[in-house]
């Protein structure tokens, strides 16, 4: 493969074979996105001229996504939910780096297992299970003591929990890679200088963490906003996007405000995407 | 002091780890096997035993979807080796320093674009009325409108593409810190291109391989918007199964039990992955 007998033709053919590749990988983006514009109730061919009524326009039949009320309040509830499964995995994500990173403890194998586990775990499973955990236990409460908890029922808390418990896994790899590279001369320079170990933490320690902690962040966000398999399973009558999008696809049939709102996140996840490298690349030659 | 004072961190440290892994995955699960063990025999009356274990082992649906699923899985996992490996080389190897980081990125945007849309792409561009098949029409190469949606090629195309990034970004990474004068060495003392492949690349690329194909397999068993966006309703993927145990009949039971054979089925397959490649569970997913 590095070089064939006859390296021009070869380099050519394999240049040829990436763009095509590229081309596979866009194509089906593109298509998501261009029937946005199209002034048509379908989203298929032909061309019928450019339109933003699929974003801008308030009534029927053309309603736009920015008046669609549904989609809207699934994009409120995706960004709550992503949201607090971002900061909740940062959180537990950076505790977890350093206890992988610095703490030595018996059994700290396993553990570091178990921590690698839930990203093997085919997510309707994290799903079903979570969802089974919670059913008995709020039954349970009902049945003995006449207890009500509505947040063990099937809602936001819940797809938060089930998002929560394999997302950390990804925040805890990429904050304990950038901790690994962390010279530990420098928290004892500043120790010995006299800071005590929580002013290091916040002057040292967590300022050379913070590109990792962010660009993780970012991710955990597209991560849960993106998530379906073990979303499905948890939602209860606040559902994300991804739910009301699939809902409207499968009972409504496909139109081109799918086409707009999927516009929008493709443009949205794109920059944030950017976002999350471009932190991470900044920072790190220090 | 000091000492207890670092046995408290470590504590501290430990604490929101254990919160998370005891009640979120491990207590989960112990909950979902004893759910599977229950039968219901009359109305608020339960029973341990076997039998929707047994009830599965007997039905010979439930079985060839769930092998339906496994080989499918395995030959998108396959395809997307395949397919991959020459693009994550040349990101990592043959691509100019401004390129690689250009085609790295495009690669991890449709990462983050949900898997309900990149699907909703391809029904757009390949259903009956889609765009390839009108372009086809307006060509001239057919002359009726073609279903290409709804079959398992299809299937296989979306989840192929759906998963392949997950197969090409641990490769590149592990190729990125190979020292080139490995390969020109190999040429140096006279191998071929096929050997230098077989013999220098494919070995020292090998964590990043495993740790690509289980990731892979794992997602493709797991899937559940691909298969059914674009198999239609007889799709017949095992995660559609345990869908409709729980959502649609209402037999949590039996769904719990089918969970659990498709992690049984998925944990088989990563360990004899591991097994056969030589590589561990932590220096391949870990690496990423």
């Amino acid at each position: 493969m590095p070089r064939g007998n006859n390296p021009g033709r070869f380099i050519w053919l394999y240049r040829t074979y990436i763009l095509a590749f590229l081309v596979f990988l866009v194509s089906p983006l593109v298509a998501a996105s261009i029937f946005a514009f199209n002034d048509s109730l379908f989203p298929a061919l032909p061309w019928q001229g450019f339109t933003l009524n699929w974003f801008f326009n308030d009534s029927e039949p053309q309603l736009g996504v920015f008046h669609d009320r549904r989609l809207l309040r699934g994009l409120h509830y995706s960004f709550i939910i992503a949201l607090a499964v971002s900061m909740l995995s940062v959180f537990v994500g950076t505790c977890n780096a350093f206890l992988f990173e610095r703490g030595n403890f018996p059994g700290k194998n396993f553990f570091y297992i178990m921590m690698i586990l839930p990203l093997v775990i085919p997510g309707v499973i994290l799903g079903i299970s979570i969802l089974v955990l919670a059913s008995v236990i709020a039954n349970g409460l009902e049945d003995n003591y006449n207890i009500e908890f509505d947040f063990l029922r099937p809602g936001i808390l819940l797809v938060v929990f089930g998002q929560f418990s394999f997302i950390t896994t990804i925040t805890t790899l990429v904050i304990a890679a950038r901790l690994k590279k962390f010279d530990i001369a420098m928290e004892e320079a500043a120790l010995n200088l006299g800071a005590s170990w929580k002013r290091v933490l916040a002057t040292v320690t967590l300022p050379f963490l913070r590109p990792a902690m962010i660009a993780a962040g970012i991710v955990a966000f597209l991560v849960s906003f993106e998530n379906f398999n073990t979303t499905l399973f948890l939602v209860g009558s606040e559902a994300p996007l991804t739910i009301t999008m699939y809902d409207r696809m499968a009972k409504v049939g496909s139109t081109p405000v799918l086409n707009a709102m999927s516009f929008l996140l493709i443009v949205g996840s794109g920059m944030l995407a950017l976002l999350s490298v471009v932190v991470q690349r900044d920072k790190s030659p220090k | 002091m000091h000492q207890d004072l670092k046995r408290l961190s470590l504590f501290l440290l430990f604490l929101p780890f254990g919160l998370w892994i005891i009640l979120l995955i491990v207590v989960p699960h112990i909950g979902m096997a004893v759910l599977s063990l229950r039968e219901k025999v009359a109305p608020r009356v339960y029973e341990y035993g076997l039998g929707n274990y047994i009830e599965f082992i007997n039905e010979p649906i439930y079985w060839n979807t769930l092998l339906r699923t496994g080989s499918m899985s395995l030959l998108v996992t396959v395809l997307a080796l395949l397919i991959g490996f020459p693009i994550a080389y040349y990101i990592a190897k043959v691509a100019g320093y401004r390129t690689r980081g250009a085609l790295f990125l495009f690669c991890l945007i449709p990462l983050w674009v949900s898997d309900l849309i990149r699907a909703f792409g391809w029904i757009l561009l390949l259903r009956e009325t889609g765009v390839i098949s009108g372009f086809l029409q307006w060509s001239g190469i057919i002359a009726e409108p073609v279903e290409f949606l709804y079959n398992d090629v299809t299937v296989i195309i979306g989840l192929v593409y759906t998963v392949i990034l997950f197969m090409i970004v641990p490769i590149a990474s592990t190729l990125d810190g190979m020292d080139n004068s490995m390969i020109e060495a190999g040429y140096n003392l006279g191998g071929s291109g096929l050997t230098v492949l077989g013999r220098i690349i494919v070995p020292y690329a090998m964590p990043g391989i495993a740790s690509g194909c289980i990731v892979v397999f794992m997602l493709t068993a797991g899937s559940y918007l691909t298969p059914i966006l674009l198999g239609g309703k007889n799709s017949s993927w095992f995660t559609e199964q345990i869908y409709d145990q729980f959502i649609t009949r209402y037999n949590w039971e039996s769904g719990a039990a089918f969970g659990f054979f498709l992690l049984a089925f998925t944990s088989v397959v990563v360990w004899l992955g591991l097994k056969l490649t030589g590589q561990t569970l932590t220096n391949t997913v870990a690496r990423n």
